[in-house]
Parts: C-alpha cells; sequence; structure tokens
C-alpha cells in the first residue's frame, strides 16, 4: 500500500476545507462548536402525562425523548429503540389513540397527553386481540418490532374507521375501507427485518373482520 | 450421544408434539412487550450510567491527538475510556478487526472511544465534544481496483460454509470450448446489512474481578470466549447473557464492541454501564455481506445436458478476512463432468466482511440462477425442465458420495404445478396487466446443512415440570418453542409442562444461532439430555429402561405404570447430555433443497418492481415446527426480495464508508413491499442428519429468491440485470416501447 505523504487532518482543518464534508458530517463531532464551552446542565423540566391510564409526574432533562422516558425513567421497555431517529417504528406509541414514533417525540412536548404503550393494550394473560392474533399467525419473529407493529396496527384500525385517506386510495374523497393493501400501505413505516409481514397482515385482517 | 449411525425409530417418530404447528411459547411476552432484550434489564440493573460510542471518521489511518477536556468537563460524564487508558486488550478469535481502534484505524465507524455518563443525553452530548485529530491515509476501498491484483483463496464462513481456493473435476477448458450452446456471464451483488431491528446493546456490571453482560449474541459460548480474550481474563470470571435477541442474520454471531466497551466503560466508572450502539454506527462498525464480483460459464450439449461448469468469485475483506463463499453452491447443484470453481480474495480497508445470513450461498445463488435461466433460454428449454434434466444424487466432485435425502426435483415440479407455472410465456415482455409488465421466475434453493456438536441440561422437579438449559439462542428462530416440544415429545409431557431456558453461558454449550444449523442441532442435544432424564426416571422407578414408554404425562414398563411426577419426589433429576457427531456427514452430503417462484409487476412507464405472488417448495428433512418455520421462511424470502430489488451498502470510495448507513437509507422490504407468501415443506425426515431428522430451513429460504425475482423481471422485461439490486434505473431506458 502506498504510503501518502498525508497532511495531518485536524477535525478544524476538515472543517475548514470542503472536500472531506461527508467523513465530517457523519462523525458526533460535527455536532460540537469547536472551542465552545459545555454549559451546565439546565435544570430539570417537569412534565405530566397518563400513561396506560396511571398519571405519571416526572422532571426531565429537556432532552430526554418520549421513546427514552418510557423505557428508562418509567422502565417501560416494550417500547422499542430500534433507530433513535424515527427510521424504524419500534417505538410506535399512542398519543391521544394516534400512532406516532415515540423517539421523535420530546417528553415535556407531551404535558397532559394521554399515552398508550404496547403494555397498554394487554398482558401476558390478557392478551388485546391484536397481540392474541399475532400470536395465532406467528406475527412476529425475533419479538423486536412487534410492539410497534401492534401499536401501529391499534393505529391504522382506528384510522381507517374516522376515513384518514392514504396513498393507495383510488378516490381520496371517498372512505377508505380496509382491504390488505390499504394495511399494507399504512403500516409501512413499521419495519420487521424478519420478515413477517405475510403473517402481521393475516393477524391484523383477523381483528378486523377477515376482510383481506 | 455420538451419532454415528443412521437414526433408527426413536420417540421423537411419534410426532404427537414435535413436527406440529405450536404458536410460540415466548409469544404472550413478546406481543406485549415483556420479554426483556440486552438493554432492558432494570430489574436486575437498578442504577446503570450510560455509555455512548464514538466511532472513526476515517477510513484509513491514524489518530494523531485525542482532547478529552471538554468531554470530561461536561455535566454528568463519569468516565471516558479510549484505547489509551483501556488497558492491553486482546483479539477475539472470531474478530478479524480489533473492537476499540486507537490509535490506528483499521475502518471507518470502528469504535475509538465510549464516553459514559450519568444519563444518556449527557452521554451524548459529551460524545460530540471528544476531540480527535486524526492523520488520514490512504485505504484500498474499490473492490473492482483490488480485484484486479488479487490473488486466488480459499476460506470458510467460520459456520461451516468452506471450499478451497480451486477445484477442479474434469477439463473445464476444453469441455467449455467444445461445448455446442455456451454461457460466459458476469454478475455483482453488492455489499448488504443485516439492519436487526435491535441494535447491538449491553449492559455491563462488574463485581470485583467478575463481569455480568447482558448483551444480543447469537452464539453464547463464541461471545463469552472472545470477551475474555479481549479483556484479558478467564471467562470462568464472566457470565455472559442473551435470553432475548432482536434479531441477528449473522450479524450478532461475534463479539461486538456495544459488550467490550460496556465492560470496559463499567471498570472505569466503577458501576454498571449499559451501551446502545447507536444505529447511524451500526453499518460501518459492525460486519456486513461482501459484495462480491462473480463469473460464471456453462457448457451444455444442445439436448441441455452440462458438460462444463465454471464459477469464480472476487470478494474483499480486512487484511486477515475470508472471502465470501459464493461458490459453495456449485460444487454441489448441478451434474457436469468438467468443472472449474475458484475465489479470490482482495484485501480492502472498509469495514470488516463477515457472515450474514446464508453466507455464501446467498450471493452465489443470486448468480448461478440467473445464469441457469440465461442458459435454459439458450437452449430454448424450460428452465425447470433445464434445472431436472442436470439434476443429480451424488456429489458431483465425489460421486462416491450421495445426498442423503435430495428433492430438488419434486419441488420443482410441485411448486410449477401449485404456482401455474404453465401459464408463464416463455418469451419475455409479452404479458402486461393494465400498466405493469407481468413475468414470471423460478429459482433452485440450496443450502447445505451443518452438524454441530449441542448440549443440554434437562430437570426433572416437583410436579413433574420439566426445565431445559441450554446456551442456545432464540434470534426469532423460534428456538424456545421447538425445544419445549422436543422435551415435551420425549418425556410424555404436554409442551405448558416444559420449561425452556436459554442464552446463559451457565448452561450447557449449544451449537448456537447460525448457519441455518441451530434448530436441528440444538433440539438433538435437547433429545440426547431427554434420553439420559429417561434412563435416570426408569432407574428410580425400578423402570427397565428399556422398554419404558412415556405417554401422557405417565411412565409406562410392561403392565406398570405410574405418574411421571412420581419419579421427582425424592427429589430433582438432573441429566446432561450433548450431541457429537461421527462420520455420517462425511459419508453423506447433508444438504436441503427447494424451489422458489415468483411473480413480479414492472411498471411499464417507470420500471418500479412490485412483487405480485411468492411461492417456495422446501424439502429440509422434519419439520419440528411447521408454523415457526413456515416463518422462517418467508422470513428469509422477505430477505431475498430486498436483495433483489433494494438493499445495496453504496461505498464511497474516496473516503471509504458505506454512505448509506442507517435505516433510512439502507433500504429493506417494507410492508408494501410483500404480498401474502406461500410456503410448503415436503415430506421428509432425514435419518443420516440427527435423531430429529431434521435439517436447517431458516437460510434456505432466501438461497434462490433473489435470482427467482430477477428471472421474474427479466421475464416481465426482456431486459437482464446482472448487477443486483434490479434497481429501476438499471433497465428503464432498455424497457419495452410505450406504443
Amino acid at each position: 500500500m502506498p504510503n501518502m505523504p498525508e497532511p495531518v487532518v485536524s477535525r478544524r482543518g476538515v472543517l475548514a476545507g470542503g472536500a472531506a464534508t461527508a467523513v465530517v458530517a457523519a462523525s458526533p463531532a460535527n455536532a460540537a462548536r469547536v472551542g465552545e464551552r459545555p454549559a451546565a446542565d439546565p435544570a430539570p423540566v417537569k412534565v405530566s402525562f397518563k400513561v396506560n391510564g396511571e398519571r405519571r409526574d416526572l422532571a426531565l432533562d429537556a432532552r430526554t425523548t418520549l421513546l427514552d422516558a418510557l423505557r428508562e425513567h418509567l422502565h417501560l421497555t416494550g417500547t422499542k429503540k430500534g433507530c433513535d431517529h424515527g427510521q424504524c417504528g419500534a417505538c410506535t406509541v399512542l398519543v391521544d389513540g394516534v400512532r406516532i414514533n415515540s423517539c421523535l417525540s420530546l417528553a415535556v412536548m407531551h404535558e397532559g397527553d394521554d399515552v398508550t404503550t404496547v403494555e397498554g393494550l394487554g398482558t401476558p394473560e390478557k392478551l388485546h386481540p391484536l397481540q392474541a392474533a399475532f400470536v395465532k399467525h406467528d406475527g412476529y419473529q425475533c419479538g423486536y418490532c412487534t410492539p410497534g407493529q401492534i401499536c401501529s396496527a391499534v393505529g391504522v384500525l382506528d384510522e381507517i374507521k374516522r376515513g384518514v385517506p392514504s396513498h393507495v386510495q383510488g378516490d381520496i374523497a371517498a372512505s377508505p375501507a380496509f382491504s390488505n393493501i390499504e394495511v399494507r400501505e399504512r403500516m409501512s413505516g413499521n419495519i420487521c427485518r424478519c420478515g413477517a409481514y405475510s403473517n402481521i397482515a393475516e393477524a391484523i385482517a383477523d381483528v378486523a373482520g377477515g376482510k383481506a | 450421544m455420538k451419532f454415528e449411525t443412521p437414526a433408527g425409530d426413536n420417540p421423537i417418530d411419534r410426532m404427537t408434539v414435535v413436527g406440529r404447528a405450536h404458536a410460540r411459547i415466548d409469544g404472550p411476552l413478546k406481543t406485549t412487550g415483556t420479554a426483556p432484550y440486552a438493554y432492558e434489564h432494570h430489574r436486575e440493573i437498578a442504577d446503570p450510567a450510560y455509555g455512548y460510542v464514538v466511532g472513526a471518521a476515517i477510513g484509513k489511518g491514524r489518530i494523531s491527538a485525542i482532547d478529552l477536556t471538554q468531554a470530561k468537563a461536561a455535566p454528568g460524564v463519569i468516565a471516558i475510556v479510549t484505547a489509551d487508558n483501556a488497558g492491553k486488550l486482546g483479539k477475539g478469535k472470531f474478530n478479524t478487526v480489533k473492537l476499540l481502534g486507537g490509535p490506528e484505524i483499521d475502518h471507518y465507524h470502528q469504535a475509538v472511544a465510549i464516553v459514559v455518563a450519568e444519563t444518556f443525553e449527557q452521554a451524548r452530548a459529551a460524545a460530540a465534544l471528544v476531540r480527535l485529530d486524526y492523520a488520514r491515509a490512504e485505504g484500498r476501498f474499490d473492490l473492482d481496483t483490488a480485484l484486479k491484483t488479487a490473488p486466488l483463496a480459499g476460506g470458510s464462513s467460520d459456520e461451516g460454509s468452506g471450499s478451497p481456493g480451486v477445484d477442479r473435476v474434469g477439463q473445464f477448458e476444453q469441455a467449455f470450448a467444445a461445448a455446442p450452446v455456451k454461457l460466459d456471464a458476469h454478475y455483482s451483488t453488492p455489499d448488504q446489512s443485516h439492519a436487526m431491528m435491535e441494535p447491538f446493546a449491553s449492559i455491563a456490571a462488574w463485581r470485583g474481578d467478575e463481569l455480568t453482560v447482558w448483551t444480543s449474541n447469537q452464539m453464547i459460548a463464541w461471545g463469552h470466549g472472545d470477551l475474555a480474550r479481549t479483556l484479558g481474563i478467564p471467562k470462568e470470571k464472566i457470565r455472559f447473557l442473551s435470553p432475548y435477541v432482536g434479531g441477528g442474520f449473522g450479524g450478532k454471531l461475534f463479539l461486538r464492541t456495544d459488550a467490550v466497551l460496556a465492560a470496559l466503560g463499567a471498570r472505569a466508572a466503577g458501576r454498571p454501564v449499559k451501551v446502545a450502539l447507536q444505529r447511524p454506527l451500526i453499518p460501518n462498525n459492525t460486519t456486513h455481506r461482501p459484495a462480491t464480483r462473480q463469473h460464471i460459464r456453462i457448457g451444455a450439449t444442445k439436448d441441455g445436458t452440462i458438460t462444463a461448469i465454471a464459477h469464480d468469485s472476487g470478494s474483499g475483506d480486512q487484511p486477515g478476512g475470508e472471502p465470501e463463499t459464493a461458490v459453495n453452491q456449485t460444487k454441489l447443484l448441478y451434474a457436469g463432468a468438467n468443472r472449474r470453481i475458484s475465489m479470490h480474495l482482495a484485501v480492502l480497508d472498509l469495514p470488516e466482511g463477515n457472515a450474514m445470513r446464508a453466507p455464501g450461498e446467498a450471493p452465489g445463488m443470486m448468480a448461478l440462477e440467473i445464469a441457469i435461466d440465461e442458459m435454459a433460454e439458450k437452449l430454448g428449454m424450460d428452465p425447470i425442465a433445464f434445472r431436472i434434466k442436470n439434476d443429480t444424487q451424488v456429489d458431483p466432485e465425489k460421486p462416491e458420495r450421495r445426498f442423503s435425502e435430495r428433492q430438488l426435483v419434486r419441488c420443482l415440479e410441485d411448486g410449477a404445478k401449485r404456482f401455474g407455472w404453465s401459464r408463464r410465456n416463455p418469451k419475455p415482455a409479452q404479458v402486461r396487466d393494465g400498466r405493469w409488465l407481468v413475468g414470471m421466475g423460478v429459482a433452485a434453493a440450496f443450502r447445505n446443512h451443518i452438524n454441530m456438536a449441542s448440549g443440554a441440561r434437562v430437570r426433572l422437579g416437583q410436579g413433574g415440570v420439566v426445565t431445559v438449559e441450554t446456551d442456545m439462542t432464540d434470534i426469532g428462530t423460534g428456538s424456545y418453542t421447538i425445544i419445549a416440544q422436543t422435551a415435551a415429545e420425549m418425556m410424555g409431557v404436554p409442551v405448558d409442562a416444559v420449561v425452556v431456558k436459554l442464552g446463559d453461558s451457565r448452561f450447557p454449550v449449544s451449537a448456537g444461532s447460525g448457519g441455518q444449523f441451530g434448530a436441528a442441532n440444538a433440539t438433538a442435544g435437547v433429545y440426547a439430555a431427554c434420553v439420559k432424564l429417561r434412563e435416570a426416571v426408569a432407574q428410580r422407578l425400578g423402570f427397565n429402561s428399556a422398554d419404558t414408554v412415556f405417554e401422557g404425562g405417565k411412565v409406562r414398563s410392561g403392565n406398570r405404570s405410574t405418574d411421571l411426577a412420581q419419579a421427582a419426589n425424592a427429589g430433582e433429576l438432573v441429566a446432561e447430555d450433548k450431541i457429537e457427531f461421527g462420520k455420517l456427514g462425511d459419508t453423506y452430503q447433508l444438504s436441503t433443497f427447494g424451489a422458489h417462484f415468483v411473480e413480479v409487476g414492472v411498471d411499464a412507464f417507470t420500471g418500479v418492481t412490485r412483487v405480485r405472488r411468492m411461492l417456495a417448495v422446501c424439502a429440509a428433512g422434519r419439520i419440528l415446527n411447521p408454523q415457526t418455520a413456515r416463518s422462517q421462511v418467508i422470513g428469509a424470502m422477505t430477505m431475498g426480495v430486498g436483495g433483489a430489488l433494494m438493499e445495496e451498502l453504496a461505498v464511497d470510495t474516496r473516503f471509504g464508508f458505506f454512505v448509506n448507513h442507517d435505516l433510512a437509507g439502507y433500504e429493506v422490504p417494507v410492508h408494501a413491499d410483500i404480498p401474502h407468501q406461500e410456503v410448503v415443506f415436503l415430506d421428509e425426515a432425514d435419518d443420516k442428519a440427527n435423531p430429529m431428522k431434521a435439517k436447517g430451513v431458516g437460510e434456505l429460504g432466501l438461497c434462490g429468491v433473489g435470482a427467482a425475482v430477477a428471472n421474474a423481471v427479466y421475464n416481465a422485461t426482456g431486459v437482464r440485470v446482472r448487477d443486483y439490486p434490479i434497481t429501476l434505473d438499471k433497465h428503464l431506458e432498455r424497457l419495452p416501447a410505450l406504443v
């Protein structure tokens, strides 16, 4: 391998020159302003919301996502962190009945909200109909995306009922109807790398009345 | 128990529990979010500190300076570990590249520091204040350039897929030159990422010099041993646990940096530390399936008999790494008197290449099964008929070795009937459905079965509860359930009388999860332990163990019968054994077979491909649980669609890294991409494989499906794309004219 007469590349140097932008853009140090003194942590921010029907009062670092508040502060680890960037859907929860990626939402934004996680849908002893359908149809494998898939499915069925339109509807003004393709379109924000999609679609159809 | 002769009749043959669909016994936990994954052990670890990993920002070179002043002063920071203060570290036996870089940097996003703080938010903020200056060196990042001078190489994926550098049978060159019909074509497959949903994650807790690590790992014994080797402590001082694994696909076969850095961070912080590798670091920090450049030549007589076949594959890896063994299947899948099989291995400075689901065969079949389709077309033959014509019941390199079972022809014929193959128009680009160009494709599925020693401990406790302990993992494969089914069948109890404990280094060493060897071998190990437990039960009850029957919760011998639970009245009975293998796997070729059928629509205007129908017919020994086995196959088919149509780690050959290193940029199939999938298992019980008469199936489902998609796209469009993934830009300009 040829030994390049390489100039020493420093973070500061790279930032100044344009050629290596790709390298530095992917580095966590990119977020830092060079030379800036780290500020002391700001005081915790108080927030109160309901989780699975129970009022929770928290004092959090304002940077805490709803996902980390649930997992690390309330120890509700059913909600999963797959990417922390809103790319995979594993962190899907219902806030006031609407599904969101809890990793893309700061906990302090949820004052007074009503949050439902997978733990709030059912328990191993008393499964929610969708949880039971996932078991029956083997709508999972490793199980890591599963809570997000189930919360998302709860949201999807409700969206169809409420007439929220989707990309695959023939007529955007008409009421959406339950169908295999309608569900697959709406569930596409929830990645399952094990590839249980075919079974998940059948589990959801089972609960929706077998109309897929 | 040593398995040396074909299995005779045994209690598993009753198939009252084994072989029947059974919902996963861990299903209620997984669907309610109560199964604890690696990062979720609040019950055991009440007050952990949080680690955040810093990855190298160059592809090759060295760190010239580290300035931790600001990071250390940041709020909440407890410790920062870099190679400077980590102490002497070893390298794992299964790792090609060290897991904590510095001062030398081997690849982009190689871990160079862990910042430990009171909270995750503090650790993340402080990690952004770690100042690293680099001296970048020139790296070898371009596979095509590096292959020009790459030497021949043999290799092994470390999980059973092996191949020597060059294999010859007969005179390939002469036979190919003389063949009246020839194919000489080049194919490429890109680097791929496992992209499992659960990030690499670990919690480490020291008590004195003893370390407990909860992690996410497919192979407890490999990870356990390599963590000890890396830290330089005896493995007896480490407990390594992985009860639930959120997907691995080969990425979690090995010790990775999360476990090492959690252990180092916890030692430096003086308290437990939890670390999840940030998603954007995963594709470059961890391993990936290496890209291949494949060259296939096939010569045949006019009646479709293959007379010459050659397959060369080139791939690259870090220094000391191994080739992607993409030629494996070509040694065994089709007959042909003259053969040449070879591999080239280039040294690259991209991240470490290693096993991903069906290493070798997955990319190898993607190429070979297009080549077979192309050859059939040249011969004017149906691609199924061409495959059947060249079927072989023996190892083509060693004709004295027969396949233990080989039902490839039945898979193809059965699948053709079910899929309506006769409706396929062999002339491409003829079928339209509105705006869609419609095509059908077929490919063989092939993957070897691998014997692995596997141990288990079985307890008969109060009330007749049977508890199985083995370090086997369940990575979504259904291990919990099939192990419970095996113990239930052997001990004559219902599945809910069995407790299964997995993924703990204190349990007997199992096959682990990889190379589709987990299910068959791990259950065979449980079988062996249960045989011992049955003997212990018979002995305690004063029964003649040879004719004792275990059934319906009872133990029977002659006209005597008693409840199984009674055997534990005088105290728990414990038995431990492992399955080991003799030479049957050498005498016979143990392989699994299948046929993939795919129908696609290609948008005549945009070139977008949509999969419309999929069918797999598989013959893979006894299917232990048709429901979980089917899930393995549909999951593999889904990954195959990804490989065919979208998955590609894009290489920046200037700076040496995978550009699309997260789940937004690295595209994998989503719900909208996957239609209902059909799977059929042919009856088979392979008595040469193990007492379960079972083989693997989890990777078979992936091997060939990509080519079936590619062949369907060709049948739809008439445009042959030989470079995966088949994205619309590769055929759009050559699609049939829009009238």
